[in-house]
């Protein structure tokens, strides 16, 4: 009602003022929303096939990701995908306290959309499994455009719960997940949408690494002034992230999208991420593109590098992700397609090479390995790099 | 004269709320062709994409909002 009264006095002052106003509050509303992708329209079908390198910090992980998704009738499309994660660990925390590795992780979904009118529901299951970890979820969105297609919203939950084991071990330890999300786009002008995403999740249950370890000073232990004990995690977290994004058509035939995420959660971290990403065709076939992120957060409440004796207090974490440290990323990518009628029952081949290269520095994370022989807790503060490479090819049917 | 100002408010919301359903899209379907360009995209990469956000999920403690539709990576 205040509302009303407010925007019934501006329109009284003046009709165009009201109407700029009127564009405004809805902008407003939706900032409390998010955007994802176009409602009123099936997903193409497509197959999607990535090969995916990570390299950094001693890890080396790469594999196969691989998308199908086919329609049914107007109104059904089904889709299942397939991802691999072959590892090599040799990271820091695996010298630290254990020997390097490798292991195998597999990913598989199944999923359907169906379209009513401007309505898109999505349901979608997901395993994923590992020698000594089970992940599943379950996941359902509903997406509706509205005003002339020029806002979307969506609103989606999933459900997820891990069975978590450790080598030599036969029993398991459970963690369950909610996840909410609620997003909206929102088409400014004939040039410009923007969006909000907001996505709440809790967890429950064993939520720590099984394997990883703590370190505390040790007097007793004269070679090197500090010893090991397991972590500790506590049982229950709630975080909250909200990204806000902007994408605009530039005077000539190229693309800036801007980004801004906002993160906190009940273990005392808070973090922010800036996204920056240009995107210029060179022709009708040949796209480029170039990407910076800035990502920062604090530490856990419960994290230290070096805690002052063994079982100093209730809840124990080394984790350097939950360290306070920032991350930059610089990255390239360039796409090559051939359009309608280049090839017969094809409607669109997409050939495209990313390469992202990032920096992590930590702040308060100390490498044990590198700072082997020098006194307790002066070791050199831990950074690494990591190459990130994603070589596709998108074919549209 | 508090009365007065009242009903003018009244009145000015009503007006307003009926000004409000004459509000149309001020886009129109023929002037959406940049916005059907491909590089206004905001999922540009399909799978290429989802996977960039795994990386940064494992690696980082700020999860959520990543603007796909998803439903968490399941690999924590």
């Amino acid at each position: 009602m205040a509302l009303g009264v407010v925007v019934a006095v501006i329109k009284f002052t003046s009709q165009a003022f009201f109407k700029t106003i009127f564009k405004l509050l809805i902008t407003v509303n939706f900032l409390t929303h998010s955007f994802n992708s176009l409602a009123g329209t099936l997903p193409v079908d497509t197959v999607d096939s990535l090969y995916h390198r990570y390299e950094g910090g001693g890890m080396t992980i790469d594999g196969p990701f691989i998308l199908v998704r086919k329609s049914v009738g107007n109104q059904f499309s089904l889709s299942g995908h397939y991802y691999v994660d072959s590892v090599s660990a040799a990271s820091v925390d695996v010298l630290a306290t254990a020997s390097a590795y490798t292991e195998e992780r597999t990913e598989v979904s199944a999923g359907v959309d169906y379209l009513n009118e401007k309505t898109l529901m999505s349901f979608k299951y997901t395993n994923s499994e590992e020698n000594d970890f089970t992940a599943n979820s379950a996941f359902f969105s509903v997406s509706q455009d509205f005003f002339g297609d020029l806002t979307n919203f969506t609103l989606g939950y999933a459900r997820g719960w891990d069975d978590v084991g450790q080598l030599g071990k036969s029993e398991t330890e459970d963690a369950d997940r909610h996840i909410y999300q609620v997003g909206m786009t929102q088409v400014l002008t004939k040039n410009a949408l923007i969006g909000v995403n907001l996505e709440t999740i809790t967890d429950e249950g064993f939520l720590q690494n099984p394997y990883r370890q703590v370190r505390f000073i040790d007097p007793g232990n004269t070679a090197r002034g500090y010893s090991y004990q397991l972590e500790s995690y506590p049982e229950t977290r709630t975080s909250t992230a909200m990204a806000f994004r902007g994408l605009y058509y530039l005077p000539y035939r190229a693309s800036i999208k801007g980004e801004y995420r906002y993160f906190n959660d009940s273990w005392g971290i808070e973090s922010h991420t800036y996204d920056l990403l240009y995107v210029h065709p060179l022709d009708d076939q040949w796209i480029v593109e170039g990407k910076f992120r800035y990502y920062s957060q604090t530490q856990a409440d419960f994290y230290q590098d070096l805690f002052p004796f063994k079982d100093s207090q209730t809840h124990l974490a080394r984790d350097k992700e939950l360290s306070n440290f920032s991350g930059t990323t610089f990255g390239a990518g360039i796409s090559y397609e051939l359009g309608q009628g280049a090839i017969t029952h094809i409607d669109r081949l997409k050939f495209t090479l990313l390469l992202d290269y990032i920096q992590f520095e930590y702040d308060n994370f100390r490498d044990v390995v590198a700072g082997e022989g020098l006194a307790v807790g002066t070791e050199p503060l831990y950074e690494f790099d990591a190459w990130v490479t994603r070589a596709s090819i998108t074919l549209e049917y | 004269m508090k009365l007065y100002l009242l009903m003018t408010i009244l009145l000015s919301s009503l007006f307003s709320l009926s000004g409000c359903a004459d509000l149309k899209p001020w886009v129109k379907p023929y002037e959406r062709n940049n916005l059907a360009d491909p590089i206004m995209s905001l999922g540009r990469h399909g799978v290429a994409g989802s996977y960039v956000h795994h990386v940064y999920q494992a690696r980082e403690s700020a999860r959520g909002a990543e603007g796909g539709a998803g439903g968490g990576c399941g690999c924590n």
